[in-house]
């Protein structure tokens, strides 16, 4: 490590970023995990024994695959491996449950060293970056305690196709339309979640990419369809030749599915259900009969009947126009000017919509527009302090995911290091730069660069403070309040509190991106 | 006095701060110390603590396995045993109190240590620490286990004294030097706060070492910054949790007497420091010190002669030398108990001489490592955790000493690796083993931790160091994977103590030598002063 020169290549540096934090998610391996896990060893077994025409419609457990086909070839790929570790791991029937050490160490580490993506799409993201906004980011992304409490201790792959997302968003930035297209059709064979910002994509790129003139444009055009007929072909080709279509297509949209999950995350629904629930007992008051619905919001499952009282009932066809209502002043942005530097943030304003107002939303969604506003969080203090809050709000709506009591020091200090990085970072990138700019105004006079808390500097208002200190007493009411005066009674009570303290956070996330966005020029 | 000492050391302090704003341009932690010293060690400690939970998810020694157990039990019987017997009863063998079932043979202060922990598990789990019945309790009730709530003892000891013990020893050792720039200060913090060895045998192990190596911390720190009386109350609650303690007794000692012999009222400042001693003695000892048999009875607890010499293979002298002289069948244990007390002795005898003579920062914090390493190699019943304490001055010294510092916490992980092998701890000792040699060598300092030394590090050692990192690493990998011959089943633990006694060995004199050296640089350099 002869490392007198300050030039040491940027991806010898991000590797040990990554490593550091490899390191802690090894000594997390022998953490809680949720059934998610027995759901993606079931999708290992079934992918190696049973034929491909098969794979979608096995019913050997509950855990059916519902993700698009790239994801299961990517599990097939890593059941080649699974099976040479321990053949009990991929086997279809004697697999089911298995809780070996060898499945445990397998699966946990076939996460961590696919985040090998991410960190490659971060150093595509960041490697023309500026050193200071680099590091940042660098913390920002690769030490994410989101990823780290879904990924590593929940189970599953985000940060993986979190990678291909940030891909696709580098391509973009650096000009590389096509490709960009192209990785993001990727991704949606991947997972479908992330289709929602499917069309600031096709804007953007019908706008940036396909628009010029009659001949040249339309050449492009039939270009990038011919790329994206090409990639799904190659995910979906096989099941449409053996006749399986139809059944990938129903288990990947199970709308059978409730309007919230059982754990509500923080959107736009919580508010919506609770303004149901005031609006009954005040019109119960005044006289008027209504009945309670049978159907519960907690049991995750609802079927026909409408779970609400009062307000009308909410179906998919309305989250869907919901959120393509809410992305359109953005989409109008990217019509009008279609600029490189801004893609990021429309796209992390799309996955914000379709969290706040999609169908059947998991908490664990908040990841996909989290980790892209990091690209944007460097990119001004206005940013940095947005980017502050929503990331500790977020990272908080996560708590109820990880609920034993052996992972609570773990997920409070990740989310305590975290802020206190983040704050680290912010204030030294930014009151630097107040500073530099103060310095310069005052060039000629020796400006001693001492008093940093200035105009400039990185500070959250009252408004921030007091809110995430609210975090904090919603926090403490949850975990030792209210077990303590209200025993068994009411337990629904915190996570609740949760959820609607969370969405008024997120709700503002929205509302501040969408500003943004139309300020911009 | 001290108001101008304080803004003497202030002004250090700026001095320092503005050299380093100069330097700090393009390093890639410009955001972690931007902010001072403080908010770097807040950043560290809060992901020291984050490393420590995750470890103590692993097994601890002993877990689900009856009769005896491990250290974990040990622990949780002793917090049974003081918080259901008075306190007279807690070291003598009774009906109540069966001494050959883990009785307690720690100094008192561990056993109120014990007590308090006990009243906090008997408000969660009262099953736990009930007398008799909680033997090998291990079940799980609800969703906090007892294993989650002995864990949390030791974080909270950890958290409460071993870091506020470490900023203190930093914040006053980085004064007094003038060459630290604010990154050396984070990379040491991160040095203290991570090491590999203490975190895997308190938080997976189990055991409370920080609460002893914390307070010794406290007391290098108070006798840094001038304080000796603090430093001597510190440094004797550190020996009442802990008698292995006694290891950097003779640095304490010659080290406090060589400054008194240089004031003006010597006499007076040994009686001030030996009544705090004392007085501290006499308050953990309290409910013994009323009759010479109760005192015997406890002193004999703490000096368990019967274990004999060496336990286990530990890679100490008397251990490594077995192989040759069966030291335990050519002499009794009485005579085994002079010799090594003559060796221990005669081997610390030139560090503390040095002290005596010159007693300075640096040299004490070399006469520590001198001490404890031989204790270590040379004294009675040692344990393979006890490299802790060598381990901790080196720690200390880890700006001095880069490369041996690193070394010594190389061969001090390896020579617990049968013993963590045992407890099942294989993952974290690896992931703890990278993270330490990934922070070592963390990028973007400009003065990196090799380059310092490069002049003392001849090519032939170079080579020698990576040959042994070599062999060390073939044999984790053997220690692994193969099955020792059946006539000799702990061949592989053998040639481990073997190769790392030879190190320790080597180590003791490179650190003695390096003591003495302080004295004779310091001496030509005081003749240059006085040249001009």
């Amino acid at each position: 490590m002869e490392d007198q020169n300050p030039s040491i290549s940027t991806s010898k540096l991000l590797l040990w970023f990554f490593s550091i934090s490899a390191c802690v998610k090894l000594l997390l391996i022998p953490s809680y995990h949720s059934t998610d896990f027995e759901v993606h060893r079931h999708w290992l077994a079934l992918t190696r024994s049973l034929p491909l025409s098969n794979w979608y419609s096995d019913e050997t457990s509950p855990w059916t695959l519902d993700y698009p086909p790239f994801f299961a070839y990517f599990e097939r790929s890593l059941s080649l491996l699974a099976h040479l570790v321990d053949p009990r791991i991929v086997d279809i029937y004697n697999g089911l449950e298995y809780k070996a050490n060898s499945v445990i160490y397998f699966q946990r580490i076939s996460v961590i060293l696919s985040d090998l993506f991410l960190v490659y799409g971060v150093y595509r993201l960041t490697r023309n970056l500026e050193v200071k906004r680099r590091d940042l980011m660098w913390v920002l992304i690769v030490w994410s305690p989101g990823l780290v409490i879904v990924d590593h201790i929940h189970f599953q792959y985000n940060g993986f196709l979190l990678g291909w997302l940030l891909l696709s968003i580098s391509c973009l930035q650096e000009g590389k339309d096509l490709m960009g297209g192209f990785l993001f059709a990727v991704l949606l064979c991947f997972k479908h979640l992330f289709a929602v910002a499917a069309p600031v994509y096709f804007v953007y790129l019908l706008r940036h990419y396909c628009w010029k003139g009659l001949v040249r444009g339309f050449g492009r055009l039939s270009l990038l369809g011919a790329v994206v007929v090409a990639v799904f072909a190659a995910a979906y080709g096989p099941f449409i030749y053996r006749g399986q279509i139809q059944q990938v297509i129903h288990r990947m949209f199970p709308f059978g599915r409730g309007l919230c999950h059982a754990y509500w995350a923080p959107n736009f629904w919580v508010f919506y259900i609770i303004l149901d629930k005031v609006l009954t007992f005040f019109l119960r008051r005044l006289g008027f009969s209504i009945q309670i619905p049978a159907a519960s919001f907690t049991g995750g499952l609802v079927g026909d009947s409408s779970p609400f009282a009062v307000l009308p009932r909410v179906t998919p066809a309305t989250t869907f126009i919901m959120v393509l209502l809410a992305l359109s002043p953005c989409l109008i942005k990217a019509w009008r000017n279609p600029r490189p530097g801004l893609i990021a943030r429309w796209i992390s304003y799309a996955y914000t919509c379709g969290f706040l107002f999609g169908w059947h939303v998991h908490e664990k969604a908040a990841l996909h527009f989290v980790i892209p506003l990091a690209i944007v969080a460097v990119q001004s203090l206005e940013d940095a302090k947005h980017y502050f809050m929503l990331s500790i709000v977020s990272c908080y709506s996560l708590f109820p995911l990880l609920y034993e009591a052996q992972e609570y020091p773990i997920k409070v200090l990740l989310l305590v290091l975290h802020s206190i990085l983040m704050w680290l970072g912010f204030s030294a990138l930014f009151n630097e730069e107040s500073a530099t700019t103060a310095a310069n105004k005052k060039k000629g006079t020796q400006f001693k660069t001492k008093g940093s808390s200035e105009k400039g500097g990185f500070a959250l208002g009252w408004v921030g403070k007091s809110y995430l200190f609210g975090l904090l007493i919603v926090e403490i009411w949850g975990q030792f309040l209210h077990p303590y005066f209200l025993g068994d009674k009411l337990p629904f009570v915190p996570l609740m509190l949760i959820s609607i303290y969370c969405g008024l956070g997120i709700m503002y996330s929205w509302i501040w991106q969408l500003s943004r966005i139309l300020e911009s020029t | 006095m001290s108001s101008l000492r304080e803004r003497q050391m202030g002004k250090k302090k700026a001095v320092t701060d503005d050299k380093v704003d100069v330097d700090n341009e393009d390093d890639l932690w410009w955001w972690l110390i931007q902010r001072g010293v403080g908010a770097s060690f807040l950043c560290i400690s809060v992901f020291a603590l984050l490393v420590r939970v995750a470890v103590s998810l692993h097994p601890y020694s002993g877990a689900g396995n009856p009769p005896k157990f491990g250290d974990y039990e040990a622990q949780r019987h002793w917090m049974e045993i003081t918080l259901n017997l008075p306190a007279k009863e807690w070291y003598r063998n009774s009906t109540t109190n069966d001494l050959s079932y883990w009785g307690l043979d720690y100094p008192p202060f561990t056993a109120y240590q014990s007590y308090v922990h006990g009243l906090f598990l008997r408000t969660f789990d009262p099953d736990a620490v009930s007398l008799f019945t909680s033997r090998g309790h291990e079940t799980y009730l609800g969703l906090v286990s007892l294993k989650l709530l002995m864990r949390w003892t030791v974080l909270s000891s950890d958290a409460l004294i071993f870091f506020p013990a470490v900023f203190g020893f930093v914040s006053v050792y980085h004064t007094g030097r003038t060459s630290s720039r604010k990154t050396d200060i984070t990379w040491h913090l991160a040095m203290l706060l991570l090491s590999p060895c203490l975190i895997l045998i308190d938080h997976g192990h189990f055991q409370y070492n920080c609460i002893s190596l914390g307070l010794t911390v406290g007391a290098v720190a108070a006798i840094l910054s001038q304080k000796e009386l603090v430093a001597s109350f510190l440094f004797t609650l550190a020996l009442n949790h802990k008698q292995m303690s006694a290891y950097f007794a003779p640095a304490f000692f010659s080290h406090l007497l060589g400054k008194c012999l240089r004031r003006k009222n010597p006499i007076l400042e040994v009686s001030k420091l030996g009544l705090v001693v004392l007085g501290t003695f006499a308050a953990i000892w309290w409910p013994y010190i009323h009759s010479t048999d109760a005192i015997f009875g406890v002193l004999s607890r703490l000096a368990p002669f019967e274990r004999g010499i060496y336990e286990d293979y530990v890679a100490n002298f008397w251990c490594t030398t077995s192989i040759l002289i069966k030291w335990k069948r050519l002499f009794t244990t009485q005579s085994l108990k002079t010799i090594s007390l003559t060796a221990t002795i005669l081997t610390c005898l030139p560090s503390m001489v040095q002290q005596l003579l010159a007693p300075s920062s640096k040299g004490f914090l070399y006469g520590l490592l001198n001490s404890s390493l031989s204790f270590y190699l040379f004294s009675f019943q040692v344990h393979e955790k006890s490299i802790l304490l060598p381990l901790l001055p080196a720690s200390l010294l880890a700006l001095e000493e880069p490369r041996a510092f690193k070394w010594l916490t190389h061969l001090a992980l390896f020579s617990m690796f049968p013993l963590l092998c045992r407890d099942k701890l294989v993952l974290p000792y690896m992931a703890l083993y990278s993270l330490f040699t990934l922070l070592y060598h963390a990028p973007g300092q400009s003065t990196g931790r090799s380059s310092t030394n490069k002049t003392d590090y001849s090519s032939v050692a170079s080579i020698m160091t990576g040959f042994l990192y070599l062999c060390s690493f073939i044999l984790h990998i053997v220690y692994l994977t193969m099955r020792p011959p059946e006539k000799l089943p702990f061949l592989f633990e053998a040639i481990i103590m073997l190769l790392c006694f030879s190190q320790f060995l080597l180590f003791a004199f490179y650190a003695n030598a390096k003591q003495w050296l302080l004295s004779s640089k310091r001496s030509t350099t005081d003749k240059k002063k006085k040249f001009i």
